[in-house]
């Protein structure tokens, strides 16, 4: 009764041919990637080293080393988080803990994926035309930060937000019948059991904000400037933007110099992401409920 | 006041700070709107002389000469810019669906466990890599390869922006509709599979039909970011205007025009506003994009909330 037919034979067959299809696809997905990234090692790798990452570019860029990209790429992260955090972790509680369902929560879920889904370019003159002309920043940090703090507002609000709801609402309802409000609740409750979870978004912006280009392009990025940035009213250069000026640009760089930069930021910023990653996987497997 | 209190009435001082949060995250909530109109505020401000003065909706939307620098004829025709991104996007999406959604469904219908786990996170690794690095990957890796292979003189052109894209659009398209595949409740897996069907069965009778809104939406969202992509296209697609026919053509796509050019005009000239004016177009199509996706996934996910209930035993997580 239960021998397998030559209908169940074939369905199986079938089975397997489809699963092998679906497993090429992901890897056809996966493996370019990994191949580009043996390349960027391979050719990148020689041009890596202390001088490289710690001096002065000599010699109109086609020598020396990207100090002053690197130092301007952590003043724009800085600042740009240092925006951005507190407003996105606000909008992540609003609409966590107090946004009934209602026309205007759905307007601002909207918002958030327009925000993220705006091409970067429009970011871009969007920080040119509010920060650097209306606010007169200038082409300066600020401006560009600010630009950027906008632009990766929703990776926060939405991380934070995944992070507040997975502490369960048996917690919160505990602490409410205790007499609490709900901001104690959310201070001594609800952040505390979702601290790291924020962790992990924050560290994910710093990753997105430091590989982005076009909107710091106009906003406050410069194409060389052989000095470190003394303020947040300064320009200053930016790893990813040097990597677009050497390897497009500038005439005569040696080859291994943009392939030395290409492999420093993807350096950063898979880094920076997998610590976030790792960090999750930690979370989880230690997680209390 | 104080003889008029009643006993509940806790106005004290827990009171008053738990009023001011709820005022201050309201605010942070609200920031988003008020970013996503400032963000349209602020293109159309600087681009609205050049719309009102200068715009031309037949030059703009029909013809092909984009010459913002020319000295005695300035021409602002947008249809080569729009044929750029539309050629780009367009290859990107043929490379990309298929693969998007073929390993969404490995990953969502048939790993399990470690493996899964694994390839989730090489996926999101993958959304990582930051535009200006792809770029840099179809300028110096991808350009000589196409020009060996093909036996082209230019290897930048449609075919590398269309692949680079497509590599970068994949890993968003992979989670979204792996989440749409999540969001097919398992009561209708568990029906179908004891009616005897194969996983296979499964996936291609059951789980795709019902997952088609958010299938939809991922597709959508990838078309949004090929769109709105700027550097990776800047740099891959050869940069001169042409109305292509084949992958083998050099490009020019919008983004990449208002990167390129905005740097070397004139405050408040027509070439700035026209920029701006780009922006504007470019700002209203994503928009569009974005919302349609909005709304796919919002059909799907009511339809799975009315449908998919489990009697009782879900009730009870």
């Amino acid at each position: 009764m239960f021998e397998a037919t030559a209908q169940n034979r074939r369905n199986l067959k079938v089975e397997g041919l489809f699963r092998l299809l679906f497993l090429w696809m992901t890897c056809m997905l996966i493996l370019p990637v990994a191949l580009i990234l043996g390349v960027l090692i391979v050719r990148g790798g020689p041009a890596i080293s202390w001088e490289f990452l710690f001096t002065q570019p000599l010699n109109n860029m086609t020598a020396g080393g990207i100090l002053p990209a690197l130092v301007g790429t952590v003043w724009l992260v800085v600042v740009a988080l240092i925006a951005s955090v507190p407003v996105g972790v606000a909008a992540a509680l609003y609409l966590s803990e107090y946004a009934p369902d209602n026309r205007l929560t759905r307007a601002i879920n909207l918002a958030i994926i327009n925000l993220a889904g705006v091409p970067s370019i429009v970011h871009a003159l969007f920080g040119l035309g509010a920060f650097v002309i209306f606010f007169r920043f200038g082409t300066s940090i600020l401006a560009a930060s600010l630009t950027l703090a906008v632009m990766t507002l929703p990776v926060v609000i939405v991380a934070t937000r995944e992070s507040l709801q997975t502490v369960p609402l048996a917690f919160r309802e505990a602490c409410w019948n205790m007499g609490a409000t709900r901001w104690q609740t959310i201070r001594k409750i609800v952040l505390p059991n979702s601290i790291s979870g924020i962790l992990t978004g924050v560290i994910l912006e710093v990753s997105r904000t430091s590989g982005e280009t076009a909107p710091i392009m106009f906003t406050g990025a410069a194409f060389f400037l052989p000095f470190l940035p003394q303020g947040v009213l300064d320009q200053t250069m930016a790893m990813s933007l040097h990597l677009f000026v050497i390897s497009t640009q500038v005439p005569d760089v040696p080859e291994h110099m943009p392939f030395g930069v290409a492999l420093v930021l993807i350096s950063m910023v898979l880094a920076m992401n997998g610590i976030s990653i790792a960090f999750r996987v930690y979370l989880r497997g230690r997680k209390k409920w | 006041m104080p003889e008029t209190a009643h006993a509940a009435d806790r106005r004290d001082a827990a009171w008053w700070v738990d009023r001011a949060v709820q005022i201050l995250v309201l605010a942070g909530g609200l920031s988003a709107i008020v970013f996503i109109a400032g963000i349209f505020v602020f293109i159309t401000r600087e681009g609205a002389g050049f719309v009102f003065d200068r715009f031309d909706f037949r030059e703009f939307f029909g013809s092909p000469r984009w010459t913002p620098t020319s000295s005695h004829n300035p021409t602002y025709g947008a249809l080569a810019l729009i044929a750029g991104t539309a050629s780009v996007t367009g290859l990107a999406m043929v490379v990309s669906v298929p693969f998007s959604l073929g390993a969404a469904i490995y990953i969502g219908e048939f790993a399990t466990g470690r493996v899964r786990e694994t390839l989730k996170v090489l996926v999101e690794l993958l959304a990582a890599i930051p535009s200006v690095v792809w770029g840099f990957i179809g300028l110096s890796i991808m350009n000589p390869l196409i020009i060996q292979v093909f036996d082209v003189p230019v290897g930048l052109n449609v075919l590398n922006a269309g692949v680079i894209l497509g590599l970068m659009a994949a890993p968003i398209m992979t989670t979204i509709a792996e989440d749409a595949l999540k969001a097919v409740p398992d009561t209708y897996r568990e029906a179908a599979e004891a009616m005897g069907a194969t996983r296979w069965q499964v996936t291609f009778k059951v789980v795709l039909p019902a997952a088609r809104n958010g299938l939809v939406a991922a597709t959508l969202l990838g078309v949004g970011r090929g769109f709105g992509e700027t550097m990776a296209v800047l740099m891959a697609s050869g940069h001169s205007i042409n109305l292509p026919t084949s992958p083998f053509d050099s490009v020019r796509a919008l983004t990449a025009t208002i990167a390129a050019e905005l740097g070397e005009t004139a405050a408040g000239s027509d070439h700035y506003g026209a920029l701006f004016t780009l922006g504007i177009f470019l700002f209203l199509v994503t928009f569009a994009i974005n919302f349609a996706a909005d709304v796919f996934v919002r059909g799907g996910q009511r339809k799975h909330r009315r449908r998919g209930r489990r009697p009782a035993a879900s009730a009870n997580p």
